[in-house]
């Protein structure tokens, strides 16, 4: 039985629900049984009767958890399940599971194998054999039990190229003679023989296509246009707008793999291209090996770059420039229009060119070199540069490798060259040779208009067959090579234009740069132009795009490299020949994605299933849960669970108040009166005793002098006005918070103002002043952002000694040592006949000490001392000192420097007598 | 029927629960010292207080004439008041002061009992006479009389709730009452009259479990004095929280008003809170009482 996405194994037990409310008459008649409590409080309870007598009955809301626990078991009982699987025919045959198994299909593989895997568990379940087949690598169908298919599937992978007629043949034929039903795992792309496919698995038994319904993404090969890397991705419907990006992955300078360049694609509406131009400095190009879409696992996602990318630089180096102006003759001209659309050039002098080392040095009509640019070149050159030169008058008339070969010269040279078919000659111009299978020029067809008028000649020499390439229709050497090192040394022997031959005229002389592989080309090669040559792979992809070393795969021929279509022979990937690498890649600017379309009669079903969820455990699990919480609810509701405390607890963590007091009253209950103030830091019972502590001063000042404080309050930092204190006590704990950068700004006005805080680190400043202790360690802590002078222990003729008692120290609850106030000023001098120096005017702004006087001041509000000080009547006298010293304290605040005016005094007095 | 075998293990019994509460007490009394002090005023004593010149009214005897042979004047020379009172104790043994709501707190009557003989510790030590009200153990001095304290305080009543025993009370003498009062007022009340009448000030000091003062229960609940004489079943426990605490304020105001009458001083301690606290203020309580600032 089925109820939307629920479906039921015992549907019959679902009928127990109609018991429910009887078990509701039942539990509503139980009231809950009394507990027995010795209270010695029982007298004053005598005679309470109880507000309503109805609560004897179970209140509703236990009733309907109790109902729900027996509604849970119920249900859970009846194996509910969620997304049940439906039933895929009753077929008892055996079942072929067909995948496409191209790239198209790898972003969604992992989808489709798990689908699979339901299939072939669901086949398993009923008993069916099961085969496999990849249209992509067809292999005659074994049908087996499905458990074990099952188990050949993990082993399945998307291959990087997609099924190809001959391909579909093959697998047409491995389907054998017997029938089946098919399952189709579709990649939803369209391919060529797909329709011949379906035919053929029709004609074995009924078909059912899975299908993603989602799309491949691909990005075609990377080309280079107008100075940017021209990047385009393709996609299979022309949906809405979508971005996606591509990444330039690459070697980093350090040689590790990186990220190079991101560059953002958008598909515009209704669009299947999305078309970007990725600009990049020709080092940084040189560098990428790959692009790929980002989050695109498939090998149609990546596209592999080759030297299509890569621009050499070419050093053009001629001789002297004497003929200024005559652009059409100079050397280097022809060379510049060969070169130019696809190299870079350098020119400059030799030495500045060498350190960027570029990948040819071209001499055209060079003879003389220094020493030390001799030496530089040749360096380079064993270091597998390419020192390219062309003859010339200048080299025709030196005397540069004649009698013995230079070390930058492929060969010795006759003097003077030679002229034929000019004007005062006999013989025609001569023709070039075909060229020979060994040299790098083999298969470059010999245009007939190019002659050759004038040349360098070679010494003939033991050597010189082997370092001919090229040669003339007379066998005179044309171009000539020598290996030094790494690198080679090439000399054409005629000049770089056209004074001495068509060469440089003809397209023979841009190819033959080109094979030479000075220049790159920016079009892929022709089927014809790589006929004969053989690829070995590199690196090649896998069908998800991931690169692999290619290993012992056999080479490829460069005919079948560029044309022949993807398959077991041929991966996309990077082919290294002669001279160059190509990239293969798996996707092709002429390969359209399109929608596969299924016939009307062939049934399709998504892949995106809802796993089959059982809810039985669930359900049991919260029928736990509902009696559990049942427990507890009638354990509180008897009385016997202690939940009032808990909750009392709670209620008072979460009811701390929020003082919510307006700030009016605040300010006037602050100004009505004196009021002394003490920071709240949080712990109560620090702040019960400032309280009490301050409390016991402001009645001890109420006794004894005419300054009558109202009871004290405390201030919070945070949201307080202080400057209605004239003094702030405040006890350091190590514990309490650091008050914020506005709480500061407002201490630092209320020091600035004239306001006194009293630091009390409670310690007794056991650790002397402001070291070692916890406490002293917060108090420099809290006092660091504070706008505090210098300070002084409290000097002997300090006002605080006299404002209203004498006093010589200043205990609290401990006898401290020092106590310590903002120093005095340094040119404070005692007067002669005066017992005290002329101290500052202020007050000072903050009192640091120890003893914790709170303690020692504190009183209940009956005025009982709340702790005890030191012992006997000694303890007595200290407290007695202590609440001197604190009077004191209030006094000097509240009349700043009026007792050390007093000095003058007998001054005064003389004065007003005379 | 009182073999020699019972009475011996009795014995045994209260002699082994005697040194316990008398070490507690003497540790609580340990952190209140006192000095060695007088009266601050001439009178009867040892110690030497001051000379004053010679009234009217003074005997010749009187005259000490050492002092007076150094000038024309005659002194008499005047010795410190020295002078014992009596403090009178009467703490509650009933059954409902054998109460503690967990098992982390102290009895009710323990911590009473602890406070009672502390004090007497004191007191003893500051040269009063300390003994119990009614006629059981009248006031005396020494050591010997805290261990009979002590002796006292072991024995547990069988009522349910305590009654104080005001006869006995020596005119103008101190008293200390220990209890929860949370039996009938009226014979508080009477006691208070009485000694009042009699000139004895003191205080009432209520011991209460914390429990008493949250009344956190809640559901059917019957409730049951300690002794089990007294029964109160209610089906939403919750529900009386509100009016017990009003009848719990009630009778502590009553008390402290009832003490306001009397000249004497209320105060109500909690099982949950140091015993020390408590001592300082009976301690006080009974030196303000005393002439004229016994603490400062």
């Amino acid at each position: 039985m089925t109820l939307g996405a629920l479906g039921f194994a015992t549907p019959w037990l679902l009928w127990a629900l109609v018991a429910l409310p009887v078990l509701w008459l039942l539990l509503r008649a139980v009231p809950p049984a009394p507990i027995r409590r010795r209270f010695p409080g029982v007298a004053l309870l005598l005679g309470l009767k109880d507000d309503d007598t109805v609560t004897d009955k179970t209140p509703w809301w236990l009733l309907l958890l109790r109902m729900l626990a027996a509604a849970a078991v119920i249900v859970g009982l009846s194996g509910p399940v969620l997304n049940p699987e439906p039933a895929r025919g009753d077929g008892t045959g055996p079942v072929l599971i067909v995948f496409d198994g191209g790239w198209t299909g790898a972003q969604d593989w992992a989808a489709r194998a798990a689908m699979a895997d339901r299939l072939l568990a669901e086949a398993g379940r009923a008993g069916r054999v099961a085969g496999l087949l990849r249209l992509t690598t067809p292999e005659p169908v074994v049908f087996q039990p499905a458990e074990a298919s099952r188990g050949r599937l993990a082993g399945l992978d998307p291959q990087p190229w997609e099924p190809s007629a001959a391909l579909i043949e093959a697998a047409a034929a491995a389907l054998g003679e017997q029938d089946f039903e098919s399952w189709w795992m579709s990649d939803s792309v369209e391919y060529d023989g797909r329709g011949a496919m379906l035919a053929a698995l029709e004609a074995h038994g009924p078909v059912r296509v899975f299908d993603s319904g989602r799309g491949a993404l691909a990005l075609l090969p990377a080309r280079y246009e107008d100075g940017a890397v021209a990047l385009i991705a393709r996609r299979r419907d022309a949906a809405g707008m979508q971005e996606i990006t591509v990444l330039a992955q690459g070697r980093d300078p350090a040689g590790n793999e990186a990220i190079l360049a991101r560059l953002p694609l958008r598909f515009e509406t209704g669009a299947v291209e999305a078309q970007g131009a990725l600009a990049l400095p020709s080092e940084m190009r040189a560098r990428v090996t790959r692009f790929e879409i980002e989050g695109q696992r498939s090998a149609g996602a990546v596209a592999l770059s080759d030297d299509s990318l890569r621009r050499r630089e070419v050093a053009l180096i001629a001789g002297r420039d004497d003929r200024e102006g005559l652009e059409l003759l100079s050397p280097l001209h022809y060379l510049h229009q060969a070169l130019a659309p696809s190299a870079d050039l350098l020119e400059g002098a030799l030495l500045d060119v060498l350190p960027a080392n570029p990948d040819v040095i071209i001499l055209a009509d060079v003879a003389s070199m220094t020493e030390p640019e001799q030496a530089a070149l040749l360096e380079w050159t064993d270091k597998g540069g390419l020192l390219l030169r062309f003859a010339g008058p200048r080299l025709a008339a030196s005397e540069l490798s004649r009698s013995e070969e230079d070390a930058l010269m492929p060969v010795r040279l006759r003097s003077g060259g030679r002229t034929v078919g000019g004007a005062m000659s006999w013989g025609a111009p001569k023709t070039l040779a075909p060229f020979s299978e060994d040299s790098p020029f083999h298969g470059l067809a010999v245009p007939p208009d190019v002659s050759v008028s004038a040349q360098v000649m070679a010494q003939p020499d033991p050597v010189l067959a082997d370092r001919v390439i090229a040669q003339l229709s007379d066998g005179t050497p044309l171009v000539t090579r020598k290996r030094v090192g790494q690198g080679q040394v090439v000399l054409f022997h005629v000049a770089a234009n056209a004074e001495w031959s068509s060469l440089p005229l003809s397209g023979l002389f841009v190819q033959m740069l080109d094979r030479m592989a000075i220049s790159s080309l920016v079009e892929r090669p022709e089927a014809e132009d790589l006929a004969g040559s053989v690829w070995a792979p590199v690196q090649v992809l896998d069908g998800f795009g991931r690169a692999r070393d290619a290993g012992t795969l056999p080479g490829v021929a460069g005919e079948d490299l560029v044309q022949a279509p993807l398959g077991p022979d041929l991966r996309p990937g990077v082919y290294e020949g002669a001279t160059r690498r190509l990239a293969r890649n798996a996707m092709t600017p002429e390969r359209l994605l399109i929608r596969a379309e299924w016939p009307a009669r062939i049934p399709v079903e998504g892949l995106a299933r809802a796993p089959e969820t059982p809810l039985a455990g669930y359900l049991l699990a919260a029928a736990l849960v509902a009696l559990l919480l049942d427990v507890l609810a009638a354990l509180a509701l008897s009385g016997r669970l202690m939940a009032g405390r808990v909750a009392v607890v709670v209620l008072a963590a979460l009811t701390v108040p929020q003082n919510a007091r307006a700030d009016d009253t605040f300010a006037v209950m602050a100004t009505s009166e004196v009021v002394l103030a003490y920071v709240v830091t949080g712990n109560a019972q620090i702040d019960d005793t400032s309280r009490a502590g301050l409390l016991g001063l402001s009645d001890t000042l109420f006794f004894r002098t005419s300054v009558e404080p109202a009871p004290p309050m405390g201030v919070d930092l945070e949201r307080d006005e202080l400057s209605f204190f004239p003094l702030i006590y405040w006890p350091v704990t190590p514990d309490q918070p650091q008050p914020t950068t506005e709480a500061y700004v407002r201490l630092n006005r209320y020091l600035r103002s004239g306001g006194m805080i009293v630091f009390d680190t409670r310690d007794a400043d056991i650790a002397g002043f402001g070291a070692g202790s916890p406490n002293g360690r917060k108090l420099r802590e809290l006092a660091d952002p504070l706008d505090i002078p210098p300070l002084e222990a409290i000097p002997g003729d300090h006002v605080l000694t006299r404002a209203f008692y004498l006093l010589q120290d200043f205990p609290g609850r401990h006898m401290g040592r020092d106590v310590w106030v903002e120093a005095a000023p340094l040119d404070a001098e005692k007067v002669e006949g005066m017992p005290f120096r002329n101290l500052n005017d202020g007050v000072t702004p903050v009192v640091i000490g120890g003893n914790d006087w709170a303690a020692a001041w504190a009183t209940d509000v009956r005025g009982n001392a709340l702790f005890p000080v030191g012992r006997g009547y000694a303890g007595e006298r200290q407290r007695e000192l202590a609440y001197r010293f604190g009077v004191n304290l209030v006094m000097h605040v509240l009349t700043g420097n009026y007792k050390s005016d007093q000095v003058h005094v007998p001054a005064l007095l003389d004065r007003l007598g005379q | 029927m009182i073999t020699p075998q019972t009475l011996r293990a009795r014995a045994e019994d209260q002699a082994a629960r005697l040194p316990p509460l008398l070490a507690r007490a003497e540790h609580l009394a340990g952190t209140v010292l006192l000095g060695e002090h007088g009266r601050r005023r001439a009178g009867l004593g040892d110690d030497f207080w001051q000379y004053r010149p010679v009234q009217a009214g003074d005997s010749m005897r009187m005259i000490d004439w050492r002092r007076s042979g150094r000038g024309d004047a005659q002194y008499v020379r005047e010795r410190e008041w020295q002078i014992a009172q009596s403090v009178m104790l009467w703490v509650d043994q009933a059954a409902s002061m054998r109460f503690s709501s967990t098992a982390d707190l102290p009895e009710k009557a323990d911590r009473a009992r602890v406070l009672a003989l502390a004090v007497a510790i004191l007191l003893v030590r500051g040269g009063e006479r300390v003994g119990l009200t009614g006629s059981s153990l009248p006031p005396r001095r020494g050591n010997n009389q805290i261990v009979r304290l002590a002796e006292f305080f072991a024995i547990d009543s069988d009522e349910d709730f305590g009654v104080p025993e005001a006869r006995g009370m020596i005119p103008h003498a101190r008293a200390v009452f220990v209890s929860d009062f949370m039996g009938d007022v009226e014979p508080v009340k009477a006691a208070l009259i009485k000694a009042a009448d009699r000139g004895v000030r003191g205080v009432l000091l209520q011991v209460l479990d914390p429990i008493e003062e949250a009344f956190p229960f809640q559901g059917r609940t019957v409730f049951e004095s300690v002794g089990g004489t007294v029964s109160h079943e209610t089906l939403k426990a919750g529900d009386l929280r509100a009016r017990y605490l009003r009848r719990l304020a009630g009778r502590k105001a009553e008390l402290a008003d009832l003490c306001h009458v009397t000249g004497w001083q209320f105060h109500t301690h909690h099982t949950s809170d140091s015993a020390q606290s408590a001592l300082l203020w009976l301690w006080q309580a009974i030196g303000h009482g005393a002439v004229g600032g016994a603490g400062r």
